[in-house]
């Protein structure tokens, strides 16, 4: 399945936020999307999702989504967004209710994402127990539940320390080598969007336009090996953000 | 990443070696106080110390019999009503009149704060009327009540109902209104339906709201149950307590005093269990 964004802008009040976004993610295609601070990434992934309508353009969908998959278009959030009343299988089972999927079917769904993403000595547990990785990876397996064709993930790691991220980062990575999931990945951490990304969508400041599209052809299974190549890669975004950057952090501090 | 390597061995040394041993001392430690331990015996204690103290205040004469019965006499009251079988009947009939209101007054009060905090025309229609008669005294209308709902028991659930009405409904979509968005939001993006989002998500985020609340509505409807009782009732402990006053009996008083207390401190521990049970999820 193809998600499509066409000439998409969008405004909040009197400011634009977003103005005239395109572009594609393939099928089993990692798309980064990475842009200043306040630069609309949020707003954006909330209307390719459909929780929000832009203000002109239209998000799209193309193709059939996989067989028995319940929500095509799955979020991450970054803050994990579990129920804290519910134990770590209640949560996952949350998603699958109201899909008339019969207890032992869903038991058996529920057993086996929380397998697949290392849970399942925590099953019973409360969201309060578990570590933040631990937390994001119930909300992957959540996501994994509903079998999604596209993932929405908004800054899936910032909550996390640098060694959990980098560990949730090779869990993703063996994820999507096993699933070949397509995925919209907001983030503010350049060196996650040159590991995961297939291409990278730099947006401006600001009212948010498309600055560059940065294409990565490395395989993701071969980037841990070769992060020479990616430094350089990194270094390239960076330049590109740099500027905007300054000024999006410039205009921030006028607001305040 | 790599400072720890390259700072010098004598650097290292050096620093361990200007420590100066005689001044060495503990950091004073400034942590501590401001959290709550239980201390479960202190209550007790508390209560019978005072008990005693009354006691012998009241024997030795030190407190006159005319102003205050000593507890052992109010307790000798209390006695006297349960011999006599009445004890049974004026706590049955309060209990009645409490349940009835007070479980009404909290359904309907969540079912309307439930409206206000989801829809807007409920909240713009509603809002206004509920600040506008929450702070009128329900007992001032009592005598309304009675000529809508008559002399006995209609009048009396109703006092209580309004009563814990308004403060459940104002709980309620207050508990609403702080139930993270972004929860919301997920079930959304999981397709859950409406119903789903509200029975799953919406409801049981407010939950702590609407359960201190019922700690405010069930004290507000223990003294109105008095007072209303006091107005125009046969049984009932409000009733009781009239009669002792009247006659100034009043190691009746006490004891049905006593009585409404005991009262309140059973309801409070039942919040408090429900509370346990329903929110065992929090810290
Ligand atoms: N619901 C809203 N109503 C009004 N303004 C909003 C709303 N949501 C976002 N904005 C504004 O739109 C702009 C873009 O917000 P958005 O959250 O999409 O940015 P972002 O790129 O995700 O930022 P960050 O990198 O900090 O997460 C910001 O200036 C924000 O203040
Ligand atoms: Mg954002």
């Amino acid at each position: 399945m193809q998600l499509v964004l066409q000439n998409i802008s969008h405004r909040y009040g009197g400011t634009t936020v977003l103005e005239d976004i395109s572009f594609t993610v393939d099928d089993g295609e990692i798309v980064c999307i990475v842009g200043p601070s306040g630069c609309g990434k949020s707003t954006l992934l909330r209307i390719a999702g459909g929780l929000e309508q832009p203000g002109a353009g239209a998000a799209l969908i193309s193709g059939a989504p996989p067989e028995g998959s319940l929500n095509p278009l799955t979020y991450i959030f970054q803050d994990f967004a579990l129920l804290p009343w519910r134990t770590v299988e209640d949560n996952v089972s949350l998603v699958l209710e109201d899909h008339g999927i019969e207890r032992r079917e869903r038991r058996s769904i529920i057993a086996d994402v929380l397998a697949r993403t290392n849970l399942a000595d925590f099953a019973k547990a409360l969201p309060r127990q578990l570590s933040g990785g631990m937390r994001q990876r119930v909300a992957i397996a959540r996501a994994l539940a509903v079998k999604p064709a596209i993932m929405l993930m908004d800054e899936p790691l910032s909550a996390l320390d640098s060694q959990t991220r980098e560990l949730l980062m090779d869990d993703l990575i063996a994820l999507w080598s096993r699933e070949r999931f397509s995925a919209c990945y907001v983030t503010h951490n350049l060196n996650e969007a040159v590991r995961l990304g297939r291409r990278i969508v730099v947006l401006s400041r600001r009212p948010g336009r498309i600055r560059e599209v940065v294409e990565i052809d490395m395989p993701l299974t071969e980037r841990a090996a070769r992060l020479g190549e990616l430094e350089t890669l990194q270094r390239r975004v960076w330049e590109i953000m740099r500027e905007e950057a300054r000024e999006a952090d410039r205009e921030i501090s006028d607001v305040a | 990443m790599s400072h720890e390597t390259t700072v010098p061995e004598t650097a290292r040394a050096d620093a361990v070696g200007t420590r100066d041993e005689a001044t060495l001392r503990p950091v004073p430690f400034r942590g501590g106080g401001f959290v709550h331990r239980p201390l479960g015996p202190v209550a007790p204690i508390v209560f019978l110390a005072i008990l005693a103290l009354w006691e012998i205040g009241s024997r030795s004469g030190f407190i006159s019999q005319i102003a205050l019965p000593a507890p052992s006499e109010a307790f000798g009251a209390l006695v006297d009503l349960a011999t006599s079988g009445m004890l049974w009947k004026h706590v049955g009939a309060s209990l009645y009149r409490l349940f009835v209101g007070w479980t009404l007054g909290s359904l309907l009060g969540i079912a309307v704060g439930l409206a206000v905090g989801l829809f807007s025309l409920a909240r713009a229609g509603l809002l206004p009327l509920v600040s506008a008669l929450f702070p009128v005294p329900k007992i001032a209308l009592l005598p309304l009540f009675i000529i809508w709902f008559g002399i006995g028991e209609g009048s009396k659930v109703a006092t209580i109902l309004f009563g814990t009405f308004f403060p459940t409904v104002i709980a309620t979509y207050a508990g609403v209104d702080n139930v993270d968005r972004n929860l919301i939001r997920m079930g959304q993006s999981f397709g859950l339906s409406w119903l789903s989002i509200v029975r799953k998500i919406i409801v049981p985020g407010a939950m702590p709201a609407i359960l201190s609340g019922f700690r405010i509505s069930a004290s507000i409807a223990i003294v109105l149950l008095v007072a209303a009782e006091m107005i125009g009732a046969e049984f009932g402990i409000g009733a009781y307590i009239l009669m002792a006053g009247a006659l100034f009996a009043l190691d009746q008083l006490i004891a049905g005093v006593a009585l409404l207390s005991v009262l309140g401190l059973c309801i409070s521990w039942l919040i408090g269990k429900a509370e346990k049970r329903l929110l065992s999820w929090r810290a």
